[in-house]
């Protein structure tokens, strides 16, 4: 995201009261940086539940029915091989691999989804230009309106957020 | 006192202090203890790849393996290693699937670290007893110009699958954890080229709402998902076993028996490392009594479902009525030529373990790193019987063979340990090793519960 507002807080609560002022003043383009997932926060933000479960589960489908179908195939089509008389599609005998292969794949699904629906990998983004932002990790709340968020204004919120207890507010790029 | 009043982190610490505490090791200058330690552990490391070198320049006849005993170090020293990594992923993922958060942040990190490194050295066991290790490949499915394919039949292609997967998952799962602790690094190192470098591995990572949503399903997702795999390595392990014919490994208990056996061993060499870690860097504030008694604990349950094992194997000798079985359980591992083995791993792994009934003793870092240290041993030495003991007696006397390493067996083994303790401590340098991001959400859960 491209910020044009961006606040300090010490704890959370102040972070809650910060985002409260600024919602009920019709701000809506909100996110919120913490050094860990806070509890509370992205329902008071209205961010929806992650959807990525769903693509996690599509993959591990997939994977483990590709590799079900490539053992029945090896098997049973391309080169089957009488041991002892034993059934060429014995399925019993292709769960283990069946399920190695739908962790796996549900595996490598959760990692590249988690990075990618979290516009990651990047080596820059433009909040990393604002001072003492590099404490967001560490111990600091750091609230942020994207710009093009048409309810703004730059005096009531900055005197708004201090006195929701903002240890510092920036404004970037001129502002609203 | 009950468990539940002890702190998990102690003295309250500032989400600054905590930070600067379980950061700050990545940029401090190099302490000479460790030095010294990275020399000797690189020192084994290069007789490591001497001796694979050798064996595989000479062939596999520089190992003492013979038949009958076709299987012995290389497999001995692998289900070893492979076993000890599951503990790893039973702390980091089961305790986090069941939301055991008060007792798993501050040593998953170690536990996973250490299931990665064994693996390690695990996966080096079966390609070099191939023999002809260059065509380990030939263990996964692609379209070869032989027009052949791998029997996925047969256990062993099982097992390349598992071990592979556990690998990449636990890789996976080990990253995805370390990314806002990287990030943190990136913000917090001292030096410009530290920041650059470790801002690449941080992958950009800001913190954002956006970015913690998927985050947070994401990592609890692999969770359960390694979770079933924790499960499912060892017992295909233990399948190569069972599904021969042989008195000794034709049983139907061996994958819960084996299940058990590694996460034993895993609790013990997890007990082995933290306990020096945390008196080195003084995580006494993080790694409290109350870690120690849960994995005292820990080692006691897994010990007493070993023990019961033990019973249950000789038991089973006897209601089978099998006289190969009989002679294989009842004679051969108790009094026969490797007795004296037999007998240790009972006392490391089923008595000397009784101690930790004893709250003190399960409290105390030092009792518990010597326990630890005799279950390494003594499940080694499970190992050691269930293989050897069992292929150098089979059905018929005139094909018994006795087994004795040679210098090279040995000195792979103690190459291994080194190896992995170079991994290890290239770990405690490079890397966050107590995730420094959940310990504060973890005290944020407690301050506001």
């Amino acid at each position: 995201m491209k910020p044009v507002l961006m606040a300090e807080f010490e704890t959370t609560d102040e972070l809650f009261a910060g985002i409260k002022v600024l919602t009920a003043a019709g701000v809506t383009r909100l996110d919120a940086f913490t050094p860990y997932p806070v509890d509370g926060l992205q329902e008071l933000l209205g961010v929806p539940r992650s959807y990525l479960r769903w693509i996690v589960l599509a993959a591990g489908l997939l994977g483990g029915g590709a590799a079900y179908f490539l053992q029945w195939w090896i098997n049973v089509v391309d080169y089957p091989l009488d041991i002892g008389g034993r059934p060429y599609h014995s399925a019993l005998a292709f769960v283990p691999i069946t399920f190695e292969m739908t962790v796996l794949s549900a595996g490598f699904a959760a990692l590249i989804s988690a990075l990618a629906l979290g516009g990651l990998p990047r080596l820059w983004q433009p909040v990393f230009e604002v001072d003492g932002f590099e404490r967001a990790t560490i111990d600091r709340f750091w609230l942020a309106v994207a710009s093009g968020d048409r309810e703004v204004d730059r005096s009531r919120d900055t005197l708004a957020l201090q006195n929701a207890g903002a240890l510092r507010v920036v404004w970037l790029g001129g502002g609203a | 006192m009950t468990d539940g009043d002890d702190p998990v982190i102690v003295g309250n610490p500032s989400d600054t202090a905590l930070s600067d505490q379980l950061l700050s090791h990545t940029w401090q200058p190099l302490s000479r203890g460790w030095k010294l330690a990275f020399a000797i552990t690189g020192a084994g490391t290069l007789m490591l790849l001497y001796m694979i070198t050798l064996t595989v320049l000479r062939g596999i006849g520089m190992w003492g393996n013979n038949i009958p005993t076709a299987w012995a170090f290389g497999i001995i020293n692998f289900v070893w290693w492979i076993g000890i990594g599951h503990a790893g992923t039973f702390i980091s993922a089961i305790l986090l699937v069941l939301e055991q958060q008060h007792i798993r942040t501050s040593i998953n990190r170690f536990t996973e670290g250490m299931t990665l490194f064994a693996v390690v050295q695990a996966g080096m066991f079966p390609l070099l007893h191939l023999g002809r290790p260059w065509f380990a490949y030939w263990l996964f499915p692609y379209p070869s110009v032989m027009d052949m394919w791998p029997q996925v039949r047969s256990a062993l292609p099982w097992d390349a699958a598992a071990v592979s997967t556990y690998l990449l998952v636990s890789i996976m799962f080990w990253y995805l954890g370390l990314i806002p602790d990287l990030a943190g690094v990136r913000d917090r190192a001292p030096t410009l080229r530290r920041r650059r470098v470790y801002g690449v591995f941080a992958l950009g990572w800001s913190g954002s709402v956006q970015q913690w949503r998927h985050y947070k399903i994401a990592y609890l997702t692999l969770a359960g998902l390694a979770t079933p795999l924790v499960v499912s390595v060892h017992s295909i392990v233990s399948l190569d076993f069972a599904e021969s014919a042989l008195p000794g490994w034709h049983s139907t208990i061996f994958p819960p028996f084996f299940v058990a056996g590694a996460i034993f061993s895993g609790f013990a060499l997890v007990v082995t490392l933290i306990v020096p870690a945390r008196r080195v860097f003084k995580l006494y504030n993080v790694i409290t009594p109350r870690h120690l008694d849960m994995m005292g604990k820990l080692m006691l349950v897994t010990s007493s479902i070993i023990a019961y094992s033990y019973i249950c194997e000789l038991f089973l000798a006897w209601w089978s009525g099998n006289r190969y079985e009989m002679f294989e359980q009842l004679h051969e591992r108790p009094f026969g030529f490797y007795a004296v083995g037999f007998w240790i791993m009972i006392s490391c792994n089923c008595l000397i373990t009784q101690l930790l009934w004893s709250r003190r003793i399960r409290r105390s870092a030092v009792a518990l790193f010597i326990i630890a240290a005799f279950v390494n041993v003594g499940m080694w030495l499970e190992r050691f019987e269930i293989i050897v003991v069992s292929l150098t007696r089979d059905f018929l006397p005139s094909s018994w063979h006795q087994y004795m390493p040679t210098y090279v067996d040995i000195c792979i083994l103690a190459g291994t340990l080194c190896f992995f303790g170079l991994l290890f401590l290239t770990f405690l340098r490079l890397v966050p090793f107590v995730p420094v991001a959940e310990l504060k959400e973890l005290k944020r859960e407690e301050e506001h519960a």
